[in-house]
């Protein structure tokens, strides 16, 4: 079914080492396909943000390759120039555990910015891209406002419509309601699921069992820096093969 | 009393003279040397360690003295005074600025710079837009007391021979027998420096827009 689908992201033979020495990723391969979601579970310290960061380029990796839509980020440990890098970068967006939007904008120029100082558009251009992002968000009344006067949820929305504004071929979360209120995560879950409806590509790293389940088309469990399992999401939450998938997923029983 | 005004006025231009070069100098030259201290290229992190060391390990009055006559003592050229007491002066200051950036610089959450790179902001859009700003207002409360202390180290450029308001303060008052021109100064140093503390609570009510 994937044959005529694009690849978004490949991963092969992943390895990342710490600088104290500590192993945090092994080998590690998978594929990310055009409009499929790829679900990642696993405990905390299991490497599933380290992973993250190594395919958007915030830490680098000690060995493997990482392409993004057929371009080499990273190729047998050896990586693409400065220029490429950023340019095929520019591929991704990444909706963080914390959000990180900047203080001192406005939510709208949280949204505008970027695409004005990197995609070099227009204000007006950014500013309507911006609008239409608020409003499927349901903050079109919030444009104005600054973070610090906006919930968690709100700021994630933010977070989620400034990384849609780079108009990315891939959206990556990384725990993107670890840092709410349980009753705030709903919103986001909602958010993230209208996405997908929408054929986003996307890769979510969470520990949101029953969402990962329902949202994904595929999914990874990790554990110790290995994926343990892998495959459908029915197949790995519902009835795991391997005994620490049982274990961890025993945890989440009552969810 | 009038002609005592006058002289202690033409005095005061010239500590506001060395006052506001000095701001103008030092406030930009800061950010280089925060740079360098903050580089991963460890002679130019030493280097500029080594510098603030001896800046801000030394008497700034000695530092006027030095910038001063060691022109004369090495080429036999000398300099003009006030120029040379702006030098010294801004170099100091730049010195103690850039150690104020450098902790407004290191508060600033990693988060941020992560968000600016994977948006793809460059070092410098990243610095510039996203790191700066924020700094400014991290570090106002702390500029402020910078700027008051630059204020009163005008004084001290009287050693160089720039006859600033302590100067011509001191003059008068042996020249009348009256310790009034010094009281005079003082109120003159005060009201400068009230107007200083009033520009950062301005300043620092402006950037209140966000946390």
């Amino acid at each position: 079914m994937n044959d005529f689908k694009q690849e978004i992201i490949s991963v092969s033979h992943l390895n990342k080492v710490f600088e104290d020495g500590v192993t945090v990723i092994k080998d590690i391969s998978f594929s990310v396909y055009e409009g499929e979601v790829l679900g990642i579970i696993g405990p905390s310290g299991s490497g599933k943000s380290t992973m993250l960061r190594c395919i958007t380029q915030l830490t680098t990796v000690t060995g493997g390759s990482v392409s993004i839509c057929g371009q080499n980020i990273v190729k047998d440990g050896i990586y693409a120039d400065k220029q490429s890098l950023r340019q095929i970068g520019l591929n991704l967006g990444l909706v963080f555990q914390n959000f990180n939007l900047f203080p001192h904008f406005s939510v709208l120029q949280n949204i505008m910015d970027a695409q004005m100082h990197v995609l070099n558009k227009t204000a007006a251009e950014a500013e309507q891209t911006a609008m239409i992002l608020l409003e499927k968000m349901g903050l079109t009344e919030k444009a104005k406002a600054y973070p610090c006067e906006l919930s968690g949820g709100q700021q994630q929305r933010v977070s989620i419509a400034r990384a849609l504004a780079m108009k990315p071929k891939v959206l990556l979360f990384d725990e993107p309601t670890s840092a709410l209120d349980p009753e705030l995560t709903g919103e986001i879950l909602a958010v993230i699921r209208g996405l997908a409806e929408e054929n986003m590509t996307m890769v979510v790293v969470t520990h949101e069992m029953a969402f990962a389940r329902d949202l994904s088309d595929h999914i990874i469990f990790m554990d110790g820096g290995v994926i343990v399992e892998e495959g459908d999401p029915e197949s790995v939450i519902n009835h795991p093969q391997i005994d620490r998938t049982k274990a961890f997923l025993s945890r989440f029983s009552g969810r | 009393m009038t002609q005592m005004l006058v002289i202690m006025l033409q005095g005061t231009a010239v500590s506001l003279e060395v006052f506001f070069l000095t701001l103008l100098f030092s406030v930009p030259l800061g950010l280089p040397i925060t740079a360098a201290r903050m580089s991963k290229n460890v002679i130019i992190s030493q280097a500029a360690n080594v510098f603030m060391l001896i800046i801000r390990g030394t008497p700034l009055m000695l530092q006027l003295i030095f910038v001063y006559f060691m022109p004369y003592h090495l080429f036999k050229i000398s300099w003009d005074r006030f120029i040379a007491a702006i030098v010294a002066l801004s170099v100091n200051y730049a010195a103690y600025f850039a150690e104020i950036y450098r902790g407004g610089i290191l508060s600033i959450p990693k988060g941020q710079y992560e968000a600016a790179k994977v948006l793809g902001y460059t070092k410098w859009q990243t610095f510039f837009r996203i790191v700066l700003p924020q700094v400014v207002k991290r570090i106002i409360p702390a500029m402020g007391n910078e700027v008051i202390t630059l204020v009163k180290d005008t004084a001290l450029v009287q050693v160089i021979g720039v006859a600033e308001l302590l100067h011509v303060a001191q003059t008068t008052s042996s020249r009348l027998f009256s310790t009034m021109p010094l009281f005079v100064a003082g109120v003159f140093y005060f009201v400068m420096n009230w107007a200083v503390s009033a520009a950062f609570q301005q300043l620092e009510k402006k950037l209140d827009y966000y946390r």
